[in-house]
């Protein structure tokens, strides 16, 4: 039902902008690169069902390539398909099988360099080494595609949706697994991550460096190596995501190093190692998140300060919030912290007694990892208690100085 | 031998302190699978259960059976009954009540409600936590002729397995973290039973990737063939050898 219109749609388009190439077997032309050649600027190429080996092909010029019942453009584990360079270039509906691998360039699926508006939508990308790779490119968008990678090591993989110096994109319900990292910003500005799925990739769900005033909304990362890692930003809005079973020795829900002023909220962390480790980062909110059964959900490093933690629900996690340092610079407040176990005597719903999140054992633990082999004890349950009677171990200003009775409503 | 052991479970049954102690482990373990809304967390609660009341009750029961049926054993010596087997069918006596206790009073909420690798664990160091402490605590009784004494020695037994032995490990950890302690870690595990079932138990519960390296090793071990006859080889060693002491002491004491 659906493609007809499209087609229609494409053939009002055709007419009123260029001439429309079709490709196909029994086609006058039959292969892509010929298609090209001949192609004008704003004319449409349809690329019909079959499958196409015909090495690396480059689009220079504004056309739009559509594929009609799934054809597959074939790398043969050698080449990089189609780069494009340019502005207004539409790729949709095509299936990229084996783009190639070198340890020399970053072969990719589709690669485009020195772009603006281009619009990558709706295709299959399987076994490549990157799956879409930008660079120096403007206001362009990669929606809805599939991009499944082999799972091989880290450094025999490439990164699925791959952003490098890049301003005005918009990243949104793609599908990502088994690649090295599901999505890789680097020098990527005043952009929106939105409702991608980043599952079971080596490294990082999302890796994200030095790329300021972005958005990443709704999306899940769910069972990558190492999580999420959002490095050397600002500005930078996190909501509504899922992070969801990191677990490993060095895996994160999210990862922050050197970040400030930035939000995040309405997050769901279940199940990872750490919820949230922070490192020199200043000015966060960090609000209304949930935070179930991790190891840690917050591992605070004494590096941070000026953020606050507030209207956030904790529930079952082996330890609420760790920390290095007896400096205590961040604020916490009205969180629901399932081990508080303080009164309300006014039935405000807000607790009287100060919760302290950070436990006597999570300090030792933190100075001396190898007593992890402890937990659990009769004897680290005690401890505890008897800290949470007369602190002098636990940073003492660390509190939660109105913590809710109830969870809070998200 | 048989037929002796067959005595001590009537004697037990009869006194029906084994009935109380499995209807509270019944009601327990039953409650925690009820309370809790998440099954692992009621794991997780049992787990404190069998650490510490299992070895704990194992103790004073068997301290207590032991001295109260004192005048059966000096009864029993007198005829012609070797003393070893006398005291090894009290210790299957004794131990076969508790475990039967231990297997319905947990092991049955378990099987209903969290069959699994970790119900599985949990059940199998509960039933050698049993066994341990059984033998300790007859050492330990069979130690003095005195019965405040006797359990005196089981209390401070279970004291220091249950607590004080662990505030030891973590002094030394603390104290030497700047060192690979790791192989260290798993050499003081071997000393203490309740520590290696807690471990072992935990393990299960793939806590280990909070431990970073130290979990990848200690899981890398525990969890390999090696490992696991490790393991059941200490805890084996921990029901053998109290128990040998225990006949040993029994068989040239003077009654």
């Amino acid at each position: 039902m659906k493609w007809p219109l499209i087609i229609l749609n494409i053939c009002l388009f055709a007419q009123a902008s260029g001439n429309t190439i079709t490709v196909g077997k029994n086609a006058p032309i039959t292969t892509l690169r010929q298609a090209i050649q001949i192609a004008n600027a704003g004319d449409t190429i349809l690329l019909q069902k079959g499958i196409y080996k015909e090495g690396n092909i480059l689009i220079s010029k504004p056309v739009f390539l559509f594929g009609i019942g799934n054809p597959i453009l074939d790398g043969e584990n050698k080449n990089e398909i189609l780069t494009l360079t340019g502005k207004n270039i539409v790729i949709t509906g095509i299936q990229f099988a084996n783009a190639g691998y070198s340890s020399m360039n970053d072969y990719a699926a589709i690669k485009v360099i020195d772009a603006t508006g281009i619009l990558i939508e709706k295709n299959i990308i399987t076994n490549a080494s990157f799956g879409v790779h930008m660079a120096n490119t403007i206001n362009s968008v990669i929606r809805n595609n599939q991009i499944v990678g082999t799972n091989k090591s880290e450094h025999l993989s490439g990164n699925g949706i791959h952003l490098w110096k890049c301003d005005q994109m918009l990243v949104e319900s793609n599908s990502i697994s088994g690649h090295r990292d599901g999505i890789y910003f680097e020098f990527v500005t005043a952009s929106t991550i939105k409702n991608n799925q980043s599952k079971k990739n080596v490294r990082y769900g999302l890796h994200f460096m030095f790329s300021n005033n972005d958005a990443y909304l709704g999306n899940t990362f769910e069972n990558n190596g190492a999580g999420v890692a959002v490095m050397y930003s600002k500005e930078v809005r996190m909501e509504n995501n899922f992070f969801h079973k990191n677990w490993g020795a060095s895996a994160y829900g999210i990862l922050l190093k050197d970040i400030s002023n930035s939000h995040i909220l309405n997050n769901r962390f279940v199940q990872n190692t750490v919820g949230i480790h922070m490192e020199g980062s200043s000015r966060i909110e960090i609000g209304k998140n949930v935070f179930e059964s991790n190891g840690w959900a917050l591992k605070v490093q004494a590096s941070c300060d000026d953020n606050s933690f507030f209207n956030n629900n904790f529930y079952g996690n082996s330890f609420d919030v760790a920390t290095n340092g007896t400096m205590a610079l961040n604020r916490f407040r009205g969180n629901y912290w399932d081990k508080y176990e303080g009164y309300d005597l006014n039935k405000d719903g807000t607790g009287d007694v100060p919760y302290h999140p950070v436990s006597m054992y999570a300090m030792v633990v933190e100075q001396s990892p190898s007593t992890l082999i402890l937990m659990r004890s009769f004897m680290v349950t005690l401890l505890d208690k008897a800290e949470k009677a007369m602190p002098s171990l636990t940073p003492e200003h660390l509190a939660d100085n109105a913590p809710v009775i109830k969870p809070n409503k998200l | 031998m048989l037929k002796l052991t067959r005595y001590v479970l009537y004697d037990i049954l009869r006194s029906k302190i084994v009935i109380a102690y499995t209807l509270f482990l019944f009601v327990v373990s039953f409650g925690f699978f009820q309370l809790e809304e998440n099954q692992s967390k009621a794991v997780l609660s049992l787990l404190n259960i069998v650490l510490i009341v299992v070895p704990l009750i194992s103790m004073i029961f068997t301290t207590i059976h032991y001295y109260n049926s004192y005048e059966f054993i000096e009864l029993m010596l007198s005829q012609p009954l070797s003393r070893t087997r006398i005291l090894l069918s009290e210790f299957t006596g004794v131990s076969l009540s508790l475990i039967s206790g231990f297997l319905i009073g947990v092991g049955v909420p378990v099987l209903f409600f969290s069959f699994n690798s970790i119900g599985i664990s949990l059940l199998l160091a509960g039933v050698a936590l049993t066994l341990i402490f059984t033998s300790l605590a007859f050492l330990a009784s069979v130690k003095s002729r005195d019965k405040a004494r006797g359990i005196g020695m089981a209390l401070l037994l279970w004291f220091y397995f249950a607590l004080i032995y662990d505030g030891l490990v973590l002094l030394i950890l603390f104290s030497f973290s700047d060192y690979p302690t790791e192989k260290l870690t798993l050499v003081l595990s071997a000393f203490n039973p309740i520590d290696l079932g807690r471990i072992f138990i935990m393990l299960q519960m793939d806590v280990s990737a909070l431990m970073g390296y130290t979990g990848a090793l200690y899981k890398e071990f525990f969890g390999s063939g090696n490992g696991i006859l490790f393991t059941v080889g200490i805890m084996f060693l921990w029901i053998i050898l109290p128990m040998f002491a225990a006949a040993k002491i029994f068989k040239n004491k003077d009654l």
